[in-house]
């Protein structure tokens, strides 16, 4: 205990933590395939429905937005079961993950669809469109290629909220270093390499989004 | 394609609704007695907020300011601290002040370790804001100081500053909802707020549907009023400062 940063040790949990970020980065991916669908179910509930579905969407969006991700994860870890439907922490893991960036999702595709020129719809129905098909091959095309820099910052997010699963046992890279840590006595380094892998990770892919931001800037030009 | 507006009446609607709600769900499951507890734990829950928010926006000034103006040493220490705070989890970055730092011979209470995790970590978004938006404020407005022979540091405060802070408001009220958000973490590191309260009732009750749903209608709640707040000094900052186009 010497040493405050214990080279040797750092590399002996190397290959454990390794795995464990594989969790979390598949954790990440399915998280995001889930929040995709939902937020666009969120969007056309909102703009394509009655005004008392419409409004209800909003809420359950507001709801979704407003509480915490800790608490949302709770509620479903521990109350799902009375209710009979048991699945893993990882599943609910996903769930909660996708649920809550659906909702940030939704209102993203909504800044997209709502720059569409209205002209586009109409277009689509003097060419005989049905309404479906306007809004699948016209619409949304024209309404998701300026948002996809949007997309992936909220894709960020999501993965930098992954470690909130440990707090459900999830065995991501945070509950792996906290296990390590209980193990050992060693907090300083399981938590700092785990520090350093998201900042890693956060820095290359925003460096993505900022390149595919000049790229698209260049292609609509 | 239907524009729905969600301004304030919605807001106001949503969170009586809410209140409504809770009331009608504490009475009819009987779990009343718990309420009492829950508001305790929300009373954590806005302290921490409100000290996460105050070392925030100082964090966010100071830093923001300096990566626009300070030169570059100065400049990359505000930029490796609003990156560092950006780019790990606000998670990793409460265990860290929590388990690490005793072993560096600093031992933070649990309280300090959220306050000042949650605050640096806000400060580091914040921080991006406050950049965005003072150099958002246009060129001339710094011509036209130098012409009437401002100092620098006073045409900053006295003519920049005031015009970024109108369009700072509404980014600033999202970061604050988020930080709400964030504080559920404390619990995970023993502080005793409101998800902690929930739990712990929890596990003395088993009542954990009406226990769990009391604690997201709390949340919502706070998180309407925080909205509303928001929307308010909002509207009341855009009509002093005027709101650049």
């Amino acid at each position: 205990m010497n040493d405050i940063f214990d080279l040797n040790f750092a590399i002996s949990i190397l290959p454990s933590l390794g795995q464990a970020a594989l969790v979390t980065i598949q954790m990440t991916v399915a998280g995001f395939l889930v929040a995709l669908p939902v937020g666009l179910l969120l969007v056309c509930l909102r703009l394509y429905t009655a005004a008392p579905i419409s409004y209800a969407t909003i809420g359950v969006m507001e709801f979704l937005r407003s509480t915490p991700l800790l608490a949302q994860l709770f509620f479903m870890y521990f109350v799902f079961p009375l209710w009979g439907i048991n699945i893993s922490a990882t599943m609910i893991g996903i769930i909660g993950l996708g649920l809550h960036y659906g909702a940030y999702y939704s209102e993203v595709f909504r800044g997209g669809i709502e720059s569409v020129p209205r002209t586009q719809w109409e277009a689509t129905t003097a060419l005989n469109l049905s309404p479906s098909r306007a809004f699948l091959r016209i619409i949304l095309p024209q309404a998701l290629v300026p948002v996809v820099p949007a997309i992936g910052n909220y894709l960020i997010a999501l993965f930098k909220e992954t470690p909130i699963l440990s707090a459900i046992a999830v065995a991501e890279l945070m509950q792996r270093a906290k296990v390590i840590g209980a193990d050992t006595f060693r907090y300083t380094e399981p938590i700092t390499l785990t520090g350093i892998f998201f900042l890693v990770m956060s820095l290359l892919s925003a460096t993505g989004v900022r390149w595919l931001e000049r790229r698209m800037r260049k292609g609509t030009r | 394609m239907q524009r729905r507006r969600t301004g304030n009446a919605f807001y106001v609607c949503y969170l009586l609704l809410a209140i409504a709600f809770g009331a009608v769900f504490a009475f009819a499951t009987d779990s009343l007695s718990y309420l009492p507890t829950l508001a305790e734990g929300a009373l954590i829950t806005v302290e921490i907020t409100l000290m996460a928010a105050v070392l925030g926006v100082f964090m966010a000034f100071v830093s923001g300011l300096a990566r626009l103006y300070a030169p570059w040493p100065l400049k990359w220490i505000a930029v490796a601290y609003i990156e560092i705070f950006r780019g790990t989890s606000a998670l990793v970055q409460l265990f860290w002040l929590y388990f690490v730092l005793p072993q560096f011979g600093l031992e933070l209470s649990a309280l300090w370790a959220a306050v000042l995790g949650l605050g640096l970590h806000v400060g580091g978004y914040g921080a991006e804001i406050v950049r965005g938006t003072v150099a958002a404020v246009p060129r001339a407005q710094w011509e036209a100081s130098t012409a009437l022979n401002l100092a620098p540091l006073h045409a900053l405060r006295r003519i920049i500053l005031p015009q970024a802070l109108a369009a700072m408001i509404p980014p600033w009220g999202n970061l604050t909802i988020e930080l709400l958000k964030l504080t559920s973490l404390v619990s995970l590191i023993t502080l005793a707020d409101l998800t902690f309260r929930a739990q712990q009732i929890n596990l003395a009750t088993f009542r954990t549907v009406e226990v769990f749903t009391l604690m997201l209608v709390a949340y919502l709640i706070l998180s309407l009023l925080l909205t509303l707040a928001i929307r308010w000094l909002d509207r009341h900052l855009a009509l002093r400062f005027g709101r650049m186009a």
